[in-house]
This record gives C-alpha cells, sequence and structure tokens, in this order.
C-alpha cells in the first residue's frame, strides 16, 4: 500500500515539474517549497517531554541550528506528553499560549477550526519523500486540508526477555494470536509473567487493548460512524483477553504507563508492550542487573489475531500550529526543517530508534538495522491503525479514548465485575453517549 | 451673562451632590466595598456563572456551545460512570472527614497538654500539610505499588504475607488507599485549626470543674465540645469542601482506575472536559456537585446560627 502510494505520488509530482518545467531548461525536483517566514518572527514549541535524554539534546540542537539559518527564535519547552493535552486544549479555548505543539494522537482533530492549514508543508513533505504512511495521513488531515503533520510515533512493540520465552519452549516469537496466548501461558507456569496495563494508563492500556479489540474483528464504530462495539467479534476478544489476564502479573488493574517499565526493568516482567526506552535505559544504566536485562530482550511486533492483519493503536506525535500565531509562516518552517530528511535522520539517531517515522522513505537510516532489536521499532506506523478506526478521527473518537472506554471494557470482563457480554454492551452505552452528539 | 452662569450653577448643584453623597456613612461605605466586590466578581462570581452557563451547553474544546438546557444533566443521569463517581465522592468524603475529624481532634487535645518538645511535634503534625498534594500522592502511588510497595515488603519480610496487597488493582482496595492517603493528607488542617480553637477556651472553666470534682470525660462532654463546637463547625465545613473536591491526590495515584472505582465528580469532571473535549458535560458534572457543597455549606450556617447548638444543646 505505501510502495504504491510512494510511486503514484512521485509519478505525479515528476509529471507535473516536468510540464512546468519543460524539457532541459530547469532540473525536475520532485517538490517545491515556498514559503518566506515574517520578519522577525518568534515562535514557542511545545512538546512532549522526552523519555531518552539524547534525543532531546539533538531535537534542541536543530532548534538552534534553524534559528541560526533563519533567524526565527523558537522557544522550546517540553511537558509529559499527558500534559500536553490539556495545555493544548486550554491554548486551542483562550486563543493563546504555544504557537506551535508536538502533541499526540487526534488532538487536532479536537479543535480543527484553531489551527492553521499545513497542506503546503504536508504536501511539500509527501512529493518530497514519496508519500505518507496512510495512517500518518488520516492522522494528518481532515477532509482536504492537513491540520496536523505527523511526526512519527514513540512506538510501541511487544518487550520481551529472550531467555524466559525459550524456556517457555519458543525459539521464535509467535506471530499469532493463539501462540501469543500459549507463550502467556507458558511463561506464568515458568513464574516468568507477562504483564499488560489494565489501568487508565493512557498509553499502554489503550494501545494492547485497541489491539486486541481490532485483531478480533471488533471495533467501537463502523464507517458510518455508528457504534458496534457490542458484538460477536468483541466478545471474542473479551474471551481471549480473559485468558490472557489470567497469566498476568498481578496488580495491571492499577498500572499506569509507567509501571511496566519499573517491573521490568527489576526482572520481575517477561513480556509487555513498551517503547524502546526499556531497552535503551537498560543498556545505559549504570546498574549491571539492568544491563544484563538489556542483553537478554528483544522486541516484536503484535500478533496477528483472527482478522489477518496488522492491527497495532501506536501513539502518533502530530505537530500543529495555532491560528492564534503572529507567525504562521515561520511555524511552518521550523516543521519543514525539522521533518527535512537530513534533520530528521539525525535526530532519530540520537533517539535511538525512538520515534518511528511517518515517511516510509526515512526507514533507510542505518540506525534501524544498527542492531536487530531496534529494527520492529521501524515500521510501527506501517502496522497501525488510526485510534477512531473505522470511523472518522474527531471529538468522539479522541473522547471515548480518553475515557478509557475500551480499556474498562476489557478490565471490567477480566477481572471478573462483569461478564463480557455485559462488558461489552456497557461499552457501547459509554460510546454511544459521545457518538450521538 | 445669565448663558454662562446656569452651567455654573448646574455644576455647583452637581458638586454639592457628589460631596453630600460622600458625606452619607452608607455611601461612602459601599464606596468602600467596591473593589472587594469588584474582585469577587471577577475572581468568583463569573467563573461560577461561567461554569453554570458551559454546563447548559454542548461547548467542545475551542468550539463556541450552543444552548441546550439540562440536556447534559439528562444525559449524565443515563451515565453509569457519572453515578459511579458520585457514590465514590460520597464515599471517599464521608469515610475520609469522619477519620480526619477523630484524628484531628485527638491530636489537638493531645497537643494541647503540657507535652514536652511541643512546638517540634506541632511542626512534624504539619508537615503532611506543608508538603506539595502531587508529592505526597507520588509518595502514596510508590506506597500502594503493586511491585514495590514498602507495606507489602515489610509484610512479607516479616512472615505475615505471602502475597504483595493489590492496594489499587482491586475496586476496594483502591477505594480505601486513596481515603487512607486523603486522611493523611488532610488530618493537620483539622488538628491544627481545633487546637487554636481549644487555646481560646478559658483554663478558668477547667479549674471550676476540677474544683466540681468532674471527670476528664465530663470535662471534655460539658466544657470542651461545646466551647469548641463553633469552630468545629468551620473546620468540618471546610473539611468536607475540600474532600468533596479533591482531584489532585486521585489524578495523580489512580487516574479513576481501576474501572472507574475511585473516579471522583472532580476528577470525572476533568476527564470528560479537558482530555475528552467535551466541556459542556465536563462544567455539567462540576455543577452537579453544587447541591452537595451548598448543603454542607448550610449546615455549618445554620449550625453556627444556633446559640444552643454551640453551647452543646440538641436544639
Amino acid at each position: 500500500m505505501s510502495d504504491f502510494d510512494r510511486r503514484s505520488v512521485l509519478k505525479a509530482g515528476l509529471g507535473g515539474a516536468a510540464l512546468l518545467a519543460g524539457p532541459g531548461i530547469v532540473p525536475v525536483r520532485a517538490a517545491e517549497w515556498t514559503n518566506t517566514p515574517e520578519p522577525n518572527a518568534s515562535i514557542r514549541v511545545l512538546r512532549w517531554k522526552q523519555f531518552i535524554q539524547a534525543e532531546f539534546d539533538k531535537f534542541a540542537e536543530q532548534t538552534k541550528k534553524f534559528s541560526e539559518k533563519t533567524g526565527i527564535k523558537v522557544k522550546l519547552e517540553a511537558e509529559s506528553w499527558e500534559d500536553i493535552r490539556p495545555k493544548a486544549a486550554v491554548a486551542a479555548n483562550v486563543g493563546a499560549g504555544p504557537d506551535l505543539i508536538v502533541g499526540t494522537l487526534d488532538d487536532p482533530f479536537k479543535f480543527p477550526e484553531k489551527l492553521i492549514d499545513m497542506t503546503d508543508v504536508a504536501t511539500y513533505l509527501g512529493a518530497q519523500y514519496g508519500g505518507w504512511y496512510p495512517v500518518a495521513e488520516r492522522y494528518g488531515k481532515k477532509g482536504n486540508s492537513w491540520i496536523a503533520i505527523p511526526q512519527g510515533a514513540t512506538g510501541g512493540c511487544l518487550n520481551y526477555r529472550i531467555s524466559h520465552v525459550k524456556a517457555a519452549g519458543f525459539d521464535e516469537f509467535p506471530k499469532d494470536t493463539d501462540g501469543f496466548l500459549k507463550l502467556c501461558q507458558a511463561l506464568k507456569k515458568n513464574n516468568t509473567p507477562a504483564g499488560f496495563a489494565l489501568g487508565h494508563a493512557t498509553g499502554d492500556a489503550n494501545g494492547w487493548c485497541q489491539w486486541a479489540l481490532w485483531a478480533f474483528g471488533g471495533k467501537v464504530v463502523n464507517d458510518k460512524n455508528e457504534v458496534v462495539i457490542d458484538s460477536p467479534e468483541t466478545i471474542a476478544a473479551i474471551e481471549y483477553v480473559k485468558q490472557l489476564y489470567a497469566t498476568f502479573i498481578p496488580g495491571v488493574l492499577s498500572w499506569n504507563d509507567s509501571n511496566n517499565n519499573k517491573a521490568f526493568l527489576n526482572g520481575e516482567l517477561s513480556l509487555t508492550l513498551n517503547g524502546i526506552s526499556i531497552w535503551t535505559v537498560g543498556k545505559n544504566s549504570p546498574d549491571p542487573k539492568q544491563q544484563e536485562i538489556a542483553k537478554d530482550m528483544n522486541h516484536a511486533p503484535m500478533p496477528i489475531g483472527p482478522v489477518g492483519v496488522s492491527t497495532e493503536q501506536q501513539n502518533v506525535l502530530v505537530y500543529y500550529g495555532y491560528k492564534h500565531s503572529k507567525y504562521p509562516k515561520a511555524v511552518k518552517e521550523y516543521i519543514k526543517f525539522m521533518m527535512d530528511k537530513e534533520n530528521y535522520d539525525a535526530w532519530e539517531v540520537a533517539s535511538n530508534g525512538y520515534v518511528s517515522p511517518p515517511l516510509p522513505a526515512y526507514n533507510d537510516n542505518p540506525v534501524w538495522t544498527s542492531d536487530p532489536k531496534i529494527t520492529p521499532y521501524r515500521d510501527c506506523l506501517k502496522r497501525c491503525r488510526d485510534n477512531g478506526y473505522a470511523g472518522d478521527l474527531g471529538y468522539a473518537s479522541a473522547a471515548v479514548m480518553g475515557d478509557f472506554v475500551v480499556v474498562d471494557m476489557f478490565a471490567e470482563a477480566a477481572s471478573g465485575s462483569a461478564t463480557p457480554k455485559e462488558a461489552a454492551a456497557r461499552a457501547a452505552e459509554r460510546a454511544k453517549r459521545y457518538y450521538q452528539v | 451673562m445669565a448663558v454662562i452662569a446656569e452651567p455654573v450653577a448646574a455644576h455647583v448643584k452637581r458638586s454639592s451632590l457628589w460631596s453630600r453623597a460622600f458625606e452619607s456613612r452608607n455611601f461612602l461605605g459601599a464606596m468602600f466595598m467596591v473593589p472587594a466586590i469588584a474582585i469577587l466578581v471577577l475572581f468568583l462570581a463569573y467563573p461560577l456563572a461561567l461554569g453554570f452557563w458551559l454546563g447548559m451547553t454542548d461547548t467542545k474544546i475551542g468550539g463556541v456551545g450552543r444552548f441546550i438546557g439540562f440536556r447534559n444533566f439528562v444525559s449524565l443521569s443515563k451515565d453509569s460512570v457519572f453515578w459511579l463517581s458520585v457514590f465514590n465522592t460520597i464515599f471517599y468524603t464521608v469515610f475520609a472527614s469522619i477519620v480526619k475529624f477523630a484524628i484531628g481532634l485527638y491530636l489537638a487535645l493531645l497537643l494541647n497538654e503540657r507535652l514536652p518538645f511541643k512546638s517540634m511535634v506541632r511542626a512534624i503534625v504539619l508537615l503532611p500539610f506543608v508538603v506539595p498534594t502531587v508529592l505526597s500522592a507520588i509518595a502514596f502511588w510508590w506506597i500502594y505499588d503493586s511491585q514495590f510497595s514498602i507495606i507489602s515488603w515489610v509484610l512479607i519480610k516479616a512472615g505475615l504475607l505471602t502475597h504483595y496487597i493489590d492496594f489499587l488493582g482491586d475496586p476496594w482496595n483502591a477505594r480505601w488507599s486513596v481515603v487512607i492517603a486523603n486522611i493523611w493528607r488532610g488530618v493537620p488542617f483539622v488538628a491544627i485549626t481545633l487546637l487554636a480553637g481549644l487555646q481560646t477556651i478559658s483554663p478558668s472553666l477547667y479549674e471550676a470543674a476540677n474544683l466540681d470534682g468532674a471527670t476528664n470525660l465530663q470535662r471534655f462532654r460539658h466544657i470542651t465540645l461545646p466551647m469548641l463546637s463553633p469552630i468545629i463547625a468551620v473546620v468540618m465545613t471546610f473539611s468536607v469542601l475540600m474532600t468533596f473536591t479533591d482531584f489532585q491526590l486521585i489524578y495523580t495515584i489512580t487516574r479513576g482506575g481501576p474501572i472507574n472505582a475511585t473516579h471522583l465528580m472532580a476528577t470525572l469532571s476533568f476527564q470528560r472536559a479537558i482530555t475528552g473535549g467535551n466541556l459542556g458535560e465536563g462544567a455539567a458534572i462540576s455543577n452537579a456537585m453544587i447541591p452537595f457543597l451548598v448543603a454542607a455549606i448550610l449546615l455549618s450556617f445554620f449550625g453556627l446560627q444556633r446559640s444552643r447548638w454551640q453551647q452543646g444543646g440538641r436544639d
């Protein structure tokens, strides 16, 4: 799908450029960037707080380089990515605050009319680098206009202990849901359990719960935005998760996004869903025990369920600028600069592959093959669906995710406080409140 | 001349009216009140009115809402998570407030006695109130951690347990855990304020009671409690209000989990308004807290008005 998109975009770009340029008159270029930032521009950028220090340092260094090159002053601030959402909401509501935010998921779709039209930046980057992943386009584009530029995703893959998986009888990590369940059961039997957050953990709990729902053909809404979560497919997903939950380390119902990292690096967990940060932190830790864990761990994509395709949900990061900014052109110039392949590649190397790229052309970065343990993170956006699947991104999709409707559904059934049928019906009732508006 | 004289006369008339107004004690008093009223209106009444208005609209983040009357409330009345949050809030407030009062009163009585190192003990009692709420919440989050809890660790090392306690993963455990965190946080306020009240009671009353041969319990029942009633009413009103509207402790420790078992109305309001983007509904949840809060204030207000009640009578 992505190859097709890349070729078609390139063909269209090259064809158009050739027509405009005429044979032999000017060199053929895939894309043109014509943007003149406002004089004496100064912008405020709020981005997600780093999990890997080298990543942020590189980002700041490139921001400085941008200022030196363009004369545009940039004030760079960072907040925990969960805290960016309220700040972004307030900025949208009061019409003041940062000029540009690097936030998450479908936040821009909650206030699209407050945002700078980024179509020219997206078109330029897409044409220059051979097209976006379809899911990146979903997170950037509303109707025919781009309201956000996907920066990538803090990719989530399965983090596992190689020796524990082998001891459980698996030479290779299972690629389907059946094998995955058997692995979790065997890990539990060996007293080296798996653990996946089932508390109100915005990233990790939503991530694997959406995967489980979609893997069995369940979905919150259909393509007409009608709530269809109360379905036999959802019940099948819940039954599966109940079996998985029985194999988990105790306490996952209370886990937030940092619990699995702590438990894994303490040697209490053999398998979880996380970004590359556990491995990176372990590798760079002065603690020999954590170094040993990092050596003994590897990463894998989420298994494929009965639907037969990858159904991952990833924490997609997006740039979005506000119309209240006095310098919208400077904002676009900054995004273009940070997303240009040369800069993006250098930043990716510093982050050790923490952000999965939104443009397939960026996959040739040597960091992805510098260590085979990093490679599974490269294709996170190729394997993922947007969190509004199969409907539209917007207020309702954000609200359903923000209200933990899917997570609570699985948690209720897994913990035995509701039957699978009751849990699915309750999730439908909750989702309808948002989708009926 | 006549043409000029007329406006001058009018001016004189106006000035004298203005001057006369300032000679009036009532007018002058009202004028002195203006800055205070302006501040109250701007920073207290306006946000409250805006909250009321938002609760009656379908405002989304970044959007302009339409007036929809009571539709948010009707929708909430059919929302099981909302009703769960109402139950959780009442449970949290009732249990935390009762225990905070009991411990606070005990500590106040203790600190009112002649104790060695009294100043240092008072400072220690105040510590939980001094620590920023978020920091104490993080500390409790660690204390209750499913893998690293110090409580579980100690009990296991002492041979009293075989498994870590699932403090925050079980709905009822989680409810009690956050109540305990709130008690720890709120006891100093109750204790220190009641201590201030105790110190206003004249020692001569106790001396007279001693001469009459009153027991400790009788002195507490017939002197301390009646004399302390007004301050108890104020302290408990504030304690109930602060507990009912608590946000930081819950948001930091559980985010309303597991399965919404610790969602208070304040945290649900935030989740719906900011994370979910529905400002109207979030405001409606906040507005739904007002009847409970007003009831708590009225109880205290009428209690304070009743002199017999203040003196320990049942009234």
